[in-house]
């Protein structure tokens, strides 16, 4: 297996107003990231609001350049403040936003959302366009006759499709999913996890996961990074990370997450008639 | 004995399809001291039954039932002028969005001395001790601040518990809470959870817990609701409902939850029962 995405101490600061007449100030959102991605896994990056995991996102898909440390993809030292992404590299790594209500131009058919990131990355011609948008549509568990449909059409798991195959129309190799179901229903969650997964083994993809909820992160990752205040406070395989977390927060974190277990409802059952019957 | 208690509750707006019915003969009784979770999926109707209790839906909306009772009293034949005395001190509500619920021109000491003002006639001096009080109770750190804030400059945690304040200033004998903590991260969830079931506990208060999480429902339910499309699928004590759950739908929704996973694939809610329909 070899090394796809690496990461080598990372930082990011946004400058901010701190007040009227008061100049910038300086806050920085990562200290410090260092993480390596072999091909075909997945790594979850976990956290709260605030903590820095879009930002991150952000970063590793090219969109917006760290201040210092390294980026690395396929062995190859990525720095966007001075050179520009060339479409080979933009066609590597994609990404899926969290909410598929926003995430897609209302006034874009959902042919036109598929092809887009051909006619700008690719000169392939029209008619492969089309013909490579409607296999994408087949893949993502959509129609070819969805290809001229306007996205206020679809329902939220459907538009997740739709953003996923958008994703997908360059081949990257390297996806990251902004909490990609966090907007799902239960049922839709299931369905667009299986989907990634399918994905994942079909085109052996490398996915770098965003999300906040650990029963789905524990179900769908390889490794584990969990990140709090923009620094990275654990990063194990993801039974260890389970099994037998080291750091305060992940614990917390963990102890936090609402769990459907019979046993623990059965002792709160019980608690609950104890404390009433003795009102 | 029963708090609350709906039978056959239909709700219909009407579209340019033809009228679209959200709510479909639905039963809910709650009594004191109990907390009922009614779960299910978007578009199962499950907050709109309880906003057309509340008689929060819009005009256009047609609410059919055979009986709405609360604490005996007939709600049906109710005037505006009497339920509105009910809602909002003995009947309360907290919603999903914590900082949208909130009037953003106003300081949170503002919103909640208005409640106070007008369901106890508490005012000035008298309404403000109570007001911080209330802010201790739900655990707003530096309460005597706070209450000079504006929503913007809470946290949504924060905002949550403002709310919570607002709608035990009364003493409520039922709180419905529509997904009082889906807009918040794991920890503050948490928190708030902990903070609801503790008040639910020492006020003795029913509680109608909406929400689309079965941990949430694991966590607090004593009887659990399952709805789907309108119609109500299941209700069982939330031991039962986790331990032998009878309808393929309930059986489906629990499969589908990650910690259910069998090997490699989630069953989905289609696989186990769009086919047995």
């Amino acid at each position: 297996m070899s090394v796809i995405l690496e990461g080598r101490d990372i930082t990011r600061d946004y400058i901010v107003s701190a007040g009227f007449m008061r100049g910038a100030k300086t806050v920085r959102a990562l200290h410090g990231i260092s993480f390596s991605l072999e091909q075909g896994k997945t790594l979850a990056i976990v956290g709260e609001s605030g903590c820095g995991k879009s930002t991150l996102a952000r970063i590793l898909t090219l969109i917006d350049p760290a201040n210092s440390g390294d980026l690395i993809i396929e062995g190859e030292k990525i720095d966007i403040a001075t050179r520009k992404v060339t479409s080979d590299l933009r066609a590597k790594v994609q990404i899926v936003f969290q909410n598929p209500y926003s995430s897609l131009n209302p006034r874009q058919k959902v042919g036109d959302v598929l092809t887009e990131p051909l006619i700008i990355n690719t000169d392939v011609p029209a008619a492969e366009r089309r013909r490579r948008a409607e296999e994408m549509l087949v893949k993502v568990g959509l129609e070819r006759q969805h290809f001229n449909r306007y996205p206020h059409m679809f329902s939220g798991g459907q538009r997740q499709r739709i953003a996923i195959a958008r994703a997908l129309m360059l081949n990257p190799q390297i996806l990251v999913l902004d909490e990609p179901v966090s907007a799902l229903d239960l049922s839709v969650q299931a369905q667009v996890l299986n989907l990634l997964k399918d994905l994942q083994d079909e085109f052996d993809l490398t996915y770098v996961f965003i999300s906040h909820d650990l029963s789905v992160v524990r179900y769908f990752a390889d490794e584990v990074m969990v990140m709090n205040a923009g620094e990275v406070v654990e990063y194990a395989s993801r039974d260890e990370i389970f099994a037998n977390p080291q750091h305060e927060y992940t614990k917390t974190l963990l102890a936090a997450t609402p769990v459907a277990d019979v046993d623990k409802i059965r002792e709160r059952v019980a608690r609950r008639k104890a404390l009433f019957q003795k009102a | 004995m029963s708090l609350l208690k709906i039978r056959n509750l239909t709700v219909e707006f009407d579209t340019a399809q033809g009228p679209f019915r959200a709510v479909d003969s639905i039963d809910v009784e709650v009594s004191e001291r109990e907390v009922l979770a009614i779960v299910g999926e978007s578009g199962s109707g499950k907050s709109v039954s309880m906003l057309a209790v509340m008689g929060l839906l819009p005009p256009t909306a047609k609410i059919t039932a055979d009986e709405i009772t609360y604490a005996g009293r007939d709600m049906k034949a109710m005037s505006d002028r009497e339920r509105r005395k009910i809602i909002g001190k003995e009947i309360s509500m907290i919603f999903q969005e914590p900082i949208s619920s909130l009037n953003p021109s106003f300081t949170c000491g503002y919103q909640i001395e208005e409640v106070l003002h007008r369901h106890l006639g508490l005012k000035g001096r008298a309404a403000k001790a109570r007001a911080l009080e209330l802010f201790e109770a739900v655990g707003i750190p530096d309460p005597e601040r706070r209450l000079k804030s504006y929503p913007h400059q809470l946290s949504g945690g924060q905002c949550q518990r403002v709310m919570i304040a607002m709608a035990i200033a009364c003493k409520p004998r039922l709180l419905i809470a529509d997904e009082p903590t889906t807009a918040l991260d794991v920890t503050i969830q948490k928190q708030i959870l902990d903070l609801l079931m503790g008040l639910q506990e020492e006020y003795g208060m029913g509680l109608i817990m909406i929400t689309h999480d079965m941990g949430v429902v694991a966590e607090t339910a004593d009887r659990v609701s399952v709805q789907f499309k309108g119609r109500k699928m299941e209700e069982a004590d939330v031991l039962s409902l986790f331990e032998a759950p009878q309808h393929p739908y309930t059986r489906a929704l629990l499969a589908a939850l990650p910690e259910n996973a069998t090997g490699d694939r989630l069953l989905t809610v289609a696989d186990g029962w769009e086919g047995v329909q």
